[in-house]
């Protein structure tokens, strides 16, 4: 097991290497970043001090190493548009993303299991059969046409909900809460259900073709020939077996709902994370992108494994032949 | 006489599909006694399990029990409400499948599988059931059971989980156990065990036995008496060795003539021609009568009904005008 975890982490910091270059080679590939700086009437002597300033005179492996080893510190630079550190503005930024993630995510697993269910258990009703016509909608329809949708109707027409913004924010330590204000939890409403929609019909659909694979093994009649209640056979013994695959999609979901979040962001002008790589790309502010794309592949490795954890936890199967294994 | 454990009495299954209904069990009649062993054999599709499933309330849908009636030691249990019959399952009726490897969920230690059953049909706390749990894997033979009881069914060998399996079945002391091929799945050294485990049981408990097979030897083995059936229909019935030793309907002397022995090595064995009809194409008349090599103008209309001859019972025109006496 400790093994198995070791070798997963090794590969994981694998990956995160790969990532470093691909976002060092950004700063040699997007430009000078000297240009972005200074405007068009600094001298080439002032140009050549902010060049030996932010290291860029220096052999590209030096710098390379250096880039690595700051990063791995969390100290990504300083931003070109914001002239503040990259890591100061990601981090005053990701608690709002993280909690529309969370809720999103949150959203979508709930209604989604809850759903898959119901659809797998009745198949033949009419709920059942308007769930899946809404999943097909809930798939089909890009998210920044559902965020619009939904600011035309509750927020323009309806006058319910806010159509931008967080509302009211608490401090808590480092952290900024949306979630303890009614304004911003009334805030929060359009954007999760906007960004966590797909995941849901994702979830959903997922359940219910898993619930009826499962109801069909031979475990499942022979519980029934057991004389278990039907409570204990749908919830006890298919649901379980249902879940697992329903875990790693929802986990690896996350990181997409994190990088997803740059839509959703940008329609509701939440002030996460996606909407400051929005405006670094307008700026060319290669300092947050760099910094922007080793996050949110951390988040994803980070993800993955927790996920591959959490399988053999669930799973009895999965201990033994990793425990051979190891 | 006293009443038998399980009574089937011109029991009809249908099959509802697109092309019509199928008839999958036409008009099945046999009773089983206390601590008796009624083995069901014929080819697949002839109806055995279908009777098994039947009989212990789990036809599905597009499938119903269209005719005739199933009693259990006197309780007509065909037509109870669902919840009733889910009563009846696993408590006055065990039930054993083919595929051990399958039948068990993979995600549940095997204790907590078994205690979870017996506390849905028997008034017992948790220590209680799983103290019966391991009493009932020792019984089942399984070593070491107090160890074994909290391992996942994929640390069980095949032939160890067809014995969990079967604990599973009579953990609430069963009046009827149903084994619907349940050594089929398995190596042959491991069928006469598992094989014998199902005879001790049935003897000790005194639980009768349904068990369903293609195995010839196991029902040899194993069986008081045998069920021949032959598309949806019971062709003869009767003691085992009367059967086996001596089979009246065409059928079943095929199935005998197909046992290979140790002493006629050089002897071909005996094949029937042709293959069962298919549920939408039963021929009128006796079923069987493509086939046989007997067959003359009564079977291609009329069909025959169970008759009783000696201890036998038998379904075909050949014994019509032959009175009972005479067959000694």
């Amino acid at each position: 097991m400790l093994a198995f975890t070791l070798r997963r982490a090794v590969q994981a910091i694998g990956v995160m290497f790969a990532v470093g270059i691909i976002a060092f080679s950004m700063f040699r590939f997007a430009g000078d970043p000297v240009n972005q700086i200074v405007s068009i009437d600094t001298s080439a002597a002032e140009r050549a001090i902010v060049r030996k300033s932010l290291g860029l005179d220096d052999p590209v492996p030096v710098q390379f190493v250096r880039y690595f080893a700051d990063a791995a510190q969390f100290k990504f630079g300083v931003s070109y548009q914001f002239r503040q550190p990259v890591a100061a503005l990601l981090m005053e930024r990701m608690p709002a993303t993280l909690e529309l993630a969370i809720c999103a995510t949150l959203f979508a697993m709930v209604f989604g299991i809850l759903m898959g269910v119901y659809s797998a258990l009745k198949r033949d009703t009419l709920l059942a059969k308007l769930f899946q016509a809404v999943s097909l909608i809930g798939i089909s329809l890009p998210t920044f046409l559902i965020g619009i949708l939904l600011i035309y109707l509750f927020a323009v027409t309806l006058g319910w909900l806010p159509s931008f913004g967080r509302g009211e924010v608490v401090k808590l330590g480092w952290w900024t809460t949306g979630l303890l204000t009614v304004s911003g939890l009334k805030a929060l409403i359009m954007p999760a259900i906007t960004l966590g929609l797909f995941q849901m019909t994702l979830i959903m659909r997922l359940v219910r073709a898993e619930m009826l694979e499962v109801l069909r093994t031979d475990y499942i009649r022979f519980a029934r020939a057991r004389g278990l209640t039907t409570r204990a056979i749908h919830f006890g013994h298919a649901l379980k077996n249902t879940l697992i695959p329903v875990i790693t999609v929802a986990g690896l979901q996350f990181g997409s709902v994190i990088a997803f979040s740059i839509i959703t962001e940008t329609v509701f002008q939440w002030p996460g994370m996606g909407l400051l790589f929005v405006q670094a790309v307008q700026n060319v502010d290669i300092p947050i992108m760099a910094a922007y794309l080793l996050m949110v592949s951390l988040i994803f490795v980070t993800i993955n494994l927790v996920v591959d954890i959490l399988y053999t936890v669930v799973d009895p199967r999965l201990r033994s032949t990793v425990g051979r294994a190891a | 006489m006293t009443e038998p454990v399980l009574s089937v009495r011109d029991l009809h299954v249908e099959f509802a599909s697109r092309r019509g209904t199928l008839r999958a069990i036409d008009g099945v009649s046999f009773d089983i006694a206390k601590g008796e062993v009624l083995g069901v054999v014929g080819e697949s599709g002839a109806g055995k399990s279908v009777t098994g499933l039947a009989v212990i309330g789990l036809i599905d849908p597009p499938g119903r029990i269209a005719g005739g009636e199933i009693h259990l030691a006197g309780l007509r249990i065909d037509n109870l409400p669902p919840e009733e019959m889910r009563r009846v399952r696993g408590k006055r009726i065990g039930m054993i499948f083919q595929d051990p490897l399958t039948s068990l969920n993979p995600l549940y230690k095997v204790g907590d599988q078994i205690v979870e059953t017996i506390r849905t049909h028997l008034n017992l706390s948790e220590q209680a059931a799983r103290r019966r749990a391991i009493d009932l894997l020792a019984e089942v033979g399984i070593p070491a059971p107090e160890k074994r009881i909290d391992g996942y069914p994929h640390e069980f060998s095949g032939g160890m989980r067809q014995r969990v399996v079967i604990a599973l079945a009579i953990c609430a002391e069963p009046e009827l156990i149903i084994a619907d091929e349940p050594t089929t799945a398995l190596d042959v050294s491991v069928q006469a065990q598992i094989i014998s485990l199902i005879k001790r049981l049935g003897r000790d408990h005194g639980t009768a036995v349904m068990l369903v097979t293609h195995d010839m030897g196991v029902i040899a083995e194993t069986s008081d008496r045998v069920a021949v059936m032959y598309a949806g229909r019971v062709a003869e019935i009767g003691p085992v060795q009367d059967v086996v030793k001596n089979p009246l309907h065409p059928y079943a002397k095929g199935l005998m003539g197909a046992i290979p022995t140790l002493a006629g090595e050089d002897k071909r064995l005996v094949q029937i021609p042709g293959s069962m009809p298919r549920l939408s194409a039963i021929p009128r008349g006796c079923s069987f009568n493509p086939r046989c090599a007997f067959a003359f103008d009564r079977c291609r209309v009329d069909r025959p009904e169970p008759l009783p001859r000696g201890a036998q019972s038998v379904a075909c025109h050949l014994y019509d005008d032959v009175p009972a006496e005479s067959m000694a």
